[in-house]
């Protein structure tokens, strides 16, 4: 027998080879298969699924690597500690020229967060405050890794929390439920359940080779076992037609297609569309960077207030865009720690510990500073330098997937093993 | 026909796991010489001649050969001095001091891409491949992250001079190079231990740092379940005080520094902040440096073992200790077991190398052997049940293509895709080799569509090593906000290869399938027939099989 036995007409190209070798030995390795057990991508169980109500509901985490400084995002333009301990970088009080955007008389949002202020004054945007990690780390990548891991403290948990969320709901996963924007699966998302993740930016909606249909339709002749690969292959390919279609289809719409001077905006509207488009998406992921604003922070303006504008602008849009599926959907921004109450010798501020969580979405029952308010004394302060953190970043996460999620008690605790039993923090700051 | 095809599996076999795959010849090779004596060959790499083009290529990555304080001193230091200079005259506005070191930062990255092609281009096409299979393996063991501050500089360093080196020999050796090499020092902060009081100890240097004692238990030796406790490593890391980098040349202790390569790496060297040209005339290239100044003397207790205070013999006594444990000899023999028998290594197995580890004091190839020798590696069951890594699907397609490569860009980026770019592991753990971590559906689509660019032709990779840019090439957004976490080299793959067209000779399929031995499963094989020509390579490299080792 022959293995190229014969030239086949491509249709790619006229150039046919007609390339006879012997074949030696072809072994039944990967599958046993019979004519009867061959299937070619029959739906998967996904597409099947039905969509009620409940599984409709959908969480997105933004987490800004880097330890974004908290206490100028949410700032305590009530207490006069916070200007003594920042005499350059500190927000102006409220009436200043670029003063905060008062929230309840004690609290303010920095000016560049203008964007969401409607959100916060319709009350779907809330901040937990004084939130952050048990485990006292400065370490962007210990921090970093425990709060993705859900397991402060261990180091050997292999998943992450995002991941253990949708494996916790029973049943079949389909291969979108779970989507990272990103070139890489980030460790909150790893895990046992499959997960989707598409390119930052253009490179979106950039074709691979695998999205040509005369590639496609030749490994799928071969992707046709029932081991894990060739099902992963499966998954895989419906994904990327579901993604790619979806995106495609957007692109050639009117003005839908114009991209967004803003690259977050134009990322949280590429995810707004796929949402809008493929209810079974039921989690996403996407990362920021550059918070590690050791020098030169700047206030009103200056570096982070120039990192702060496209993310409330992108969030804004997101829930702009979003449209009835907002009413469906929780948006938690997560930071691994806050940064020094003072400034630093350098306009900056160093690794901290407490921080402000941002939760924003229809179900939220926002325009309310959550959190227990430790206050910036001396003596309240961690280690008599940074904020404390009064609630364990997992307090609320659990009260998102109790209230917004439905989860069960037993559920919550296999996304988060080992969390405080409490959460009373954040009572009500999910509608049930 | 029984005979000839389990000989096939075997030769097979030995390719695929003290191999990256075979290689055009390969399989001759093995096939002539017999699968045992290939494996007696790879254990001693020495006999192996490497052909003159390849060390030549090798011998001309300058920066791999240079010393840590060497490349600090050409690529770190004027870097250094430009940012101080630029924050001095712009008043340290962060753009403008961007803006005056882009130069030296894309200088700066040879270093990276260096070390990216040296470990690239042995990979592919070295002849000692075991050697190039357990440089991989050790460095992931000793993992160090070349995305932080200064080990972006002397990571290539450490794999050369601390790693490769002692892949075979006693673990002991290994270890202690690792441990007196500064980009660990640095990676795992025990450049910052110190001794709370001790005389040195002043600044960013005052305190216990925990870091590196309890990831060279957990990690690098005894295993997480090894018998050691908070205490031993309260007690390991006071024993490896002022384990770290060289202090200012006056013999003063390192003062308050300030950043070398970000926030919060301040401190190192900080004799550069003085004069510009000023050296220390006691710096050891090496780039290692005891200080005694921030030592604990005090004896201490590791292990139910009593270290009497004595300096840097401690820490030395501490690594014995450490390398002759029989927690040590089973955490590695598992490992070892994992890599190169199946995700969930037969128990017996690994036993009988923990023995024979402690009977040889450590010696890695007398490990190897009993393993390659053991009943279990031949198990049948065993052929093809490794799901190849990132690294390994990428090395091994393009080893199977034999294509010339000269460009390692798109294969860097493929793995960076992949969620495996090289030395891009942040944690100390290092990348798992197991099924469970790599395969994902996206992930199969990027590997297919990485084996139909490779399979057709239409990877740039015989352009010349490319230079750098300053936005790292690709099509990457401007600008922050998003910055991928590995932030090591932005590099985007491209399937498609521009208006210059393709850079590499298509594979020819018939060529390839003997490569592989004519080996394929049903469903592959007659995929295969049924493609047009310009599909059948790709196929080939995209098929399950060719997923497995």
């Amino acid at each position: 027998m022959k293995i190229f036995q014969e030239s086949n007409s491509c249709i790619e190209c006229s150039s046919a080879v007609a390339a006879p070798i012997s074949r030696r030995a072809f072994l039944r390795r990967a599958a046993i298969l019979s004519a009867s057990g061959i299937v070619l991508l029959s739906p998967h169980a996904w597409a099947a699924r039905s969509v009620d109500s409940s599984s409709k509901r959908r969480l997105i985490v933004v987490f800004l690597r880097g330890a974004v400084d908290g206490l100028n995002v949410v700032v305590p333009h009530g207490e006069s500690a916070y200007y003594d301990a920042r005499p350059t970088i500190a927000i102006g009080r409220m009436g200043a020229g670029d003063g905060v955007i008062d929230l309840d008389g004690h609290f303010g949002l920095h000016p560049a967060l203008a964007p969401m202020e409607r959100q916060w004054r319709d009350g779907t945007l809330a901040f937990v405050h004084a939130c952050g990690s048990p485990d006292p780390t400065r370490s962007h990548f210990d921090a970093q890794d425990f709060m993705e891991s859900g397991t402060p403290g261990v180091r050997t948990t292999q998943d992450g929390w995002l991941n253990r969320t949708l494996a916790a709901i029973p049943g079949t996963h389909g291969p979108t439920e779970a989507l990272s924007l990103g070139p890489t699966v980030p460790r909150i998302l790893s895990g046992k359940v499959p997960v989707a993740n598409i390119a930052l930016g253009r490179a979106a909606e950039k074709p691979m080779p695998m999205d040509r249909p005369v590639i496609e339709a030749a490994f799928d002749k071969m992707y046709v076992g029932n081991d894990s690969i060739s099902r992963a292959y499966r998954d895989g390919r419906q994904a990327r037609m579901r993604l790619i279609s979806e995106l495609t289809q957007d692109m050639t719409e009117a003005n839908a297609g114009a991209p967004s001077p803003q690259g977050f905006s134009d990322d949280t509207d590429r995810l707004a569309r796929l949402i809008g488009r493929d209810p079974t998406i039921r989690v996403a992921f996407m990362a920021l960077g550059g918070w590690d604003t050791h020098v030169s922070e700047g206030a009103a303006s200056g570096q982070l207030a120039g990192h702060l504008k496209p993310l409330g602008e992108g969030l804004a849009s997101l829930a702009k865009s979003l449209g009835p599926n907002y009413q469906d959907t929780v948006i938690l921004v997560i930071s691994e720690f806050g940064r020094t109450m003072h400034e630093n010798g350098n306009g900056g501020t160093d690794h901290g510990h407490g921080n402000v969580m941002w939760v924003m979405g229809g179900p939220v029952k926002g325009g309310k500073v959550y959190g227990e308010w430790p206050g910036l004394s001396t003596a309240s302060l961690y280690q008599e330098r940074d904020l404390a953190v009064t609630t364990d970043f997992r307090e609320p996460i659990a009260t998102v997937l109790r209230s917004h999620m439905q989860f069960s008690e037993a559920q919550i605790d296999r996304v988060l093993p080992g969390r405080p039993r409490s959460s009373r923090n954040v009572d009500g700051l999910v509608r049930v | 026909m029984a005979l000839e095809v389990s000989k096939q599996d075997r030769i097979l076999h030995v390719l695929n796991r003290l191999a990256f795959g075979p290689r055009p010849g390969d399989f001759e090779h093995v096939s002539a010489i017999g699968p045992e004596r290939y494996v007696r060959e790879q254990l001693h790499p020495e006999s192996i001649a490497i052909p003159s083009d390849l060390s030549e290529r090798v011998n001309e990555l300058r920066t791999l050969h240079m010393s840590p304080i060497a490349l600090f001193i050409e690529y770190q230091r004027p870097l250094k001095m430009a940012r101080k200079d630029a924050k001095a005259e712009d008043g340290g506005d962060k753009a403008s001091i961007k803006d005056a070191t882009k130069d030296l930062r894309v200088k700066q990255r040879v270093v990276m891409r260096e070390a990216v092609e040296a470990r690239m281009m042995r990979a592919i096409e070295g002849p000692r491949q075991l050697q190039e299979v357990m440089t991989a393996f050790w460095f992931n063991h000793f993992n160090v992250f070349a995305g932080k501050g200064l080990d972006l500089i002397w990571t290539g360093s450490f794999e050369e001079t601390a790693i490769r080196p002692h892949t075979f020999g006693k673990f002991r050796t290994l270890l202690g190079a690792t441990a007196h090499h500064p980009a660990m020092m640095f990676y795992l902060d025990n450049w910052q231990n110190t001794a709370p009081g001790s005389p040195g100890s002043k600044g960013k240097f005052e305190g216990i740092n925990e870091n590196y004692a309890r990831e060279l238990m957990e990690l690098h030796t005894l295993g997480v379940n090894g018998g050691y406790s908070q205490a031993d490593v309260i007690a390991l890391a006071h024993i490896l005080t002022g384990w770290g980098l060289p202090k200012q040349g006056g013999g003063n202790p390192m003062r308050r520094g300030e950043g070398m390569a970000g926030g919060e790496t301040g401190g190192v060297f900080p004799f550069m902040r003085r004069r510009r040209n000023f050296m220390p005339a006691a710096v050891d290239p090496s780039g290692f440096y005891f200080d005694e100044s921030r030592h604990d003397f005090s004896s201490k207790t590791l292990l139910g073992h009593r270290i009497e205070g004595g300096g840097i013999d401690e820490g030395e006594h501490a690594l014995d200790i450490l390398a002759r444990s029989p927690a040590t000899a089973k955490h590695l023999s598992f490992k070892l077991a994992q890599y190169f028998v199946a995700d969930d290594p037969p128990k017996a197995l690994v036993e009988r190398m923990a023995q024979r580890y402690l009977a040889t004091d450590g010696e890695t190839r007398a490990v190897l052997e009993t393993m390659f020798t053991s009943a279990e590696f031949w198990d049948p069951r065993y052929y093809g049940a490794k799901f190849k890594t990132p690294y390994e699907y990428v090395v091994s397609c393009v080893r199977a293509t034999g294509v010339p490569v000269r460009n390692y860009r798109p294969l860097y980026g493929t793995m960076q895709i992949l969620g495996m770019p090289l030395y891009g592991c942040q944690t100390p753990n290092g990348y798992a080799n197991t099924q469970d971590a790599w395969l994902n559906p996206d992930a199969m689509m990027t590997r297919l569509s990485f084996a139909t660019a490779l399979g057709s032709g239409n990877l740039p990779l015989e352009n010349p090593p490319f230079e750098e840019d300053a936005d790292g090439g690709g099509e990457m957004r401007p600008e922050p906000p998003v910055i991928p976490r590995n932030g090591v080299g932005k590099v985007n793959i491209k399937f498609d290869p521009g208006p210059h067209g393709p850079k590499m000779t298509p594979p020819d399929p018939v060529q390839l399938a003997a490569t592989l031995g004519d080996y394929f499963s049903p469903a592959t094989a007659s995929a295969v027939e049924a493609a047009p020509t310009q599909l059948r390579a790709p196929l080939i490299l995209g098929s399950p099989e060719f997923m497995k080792r």
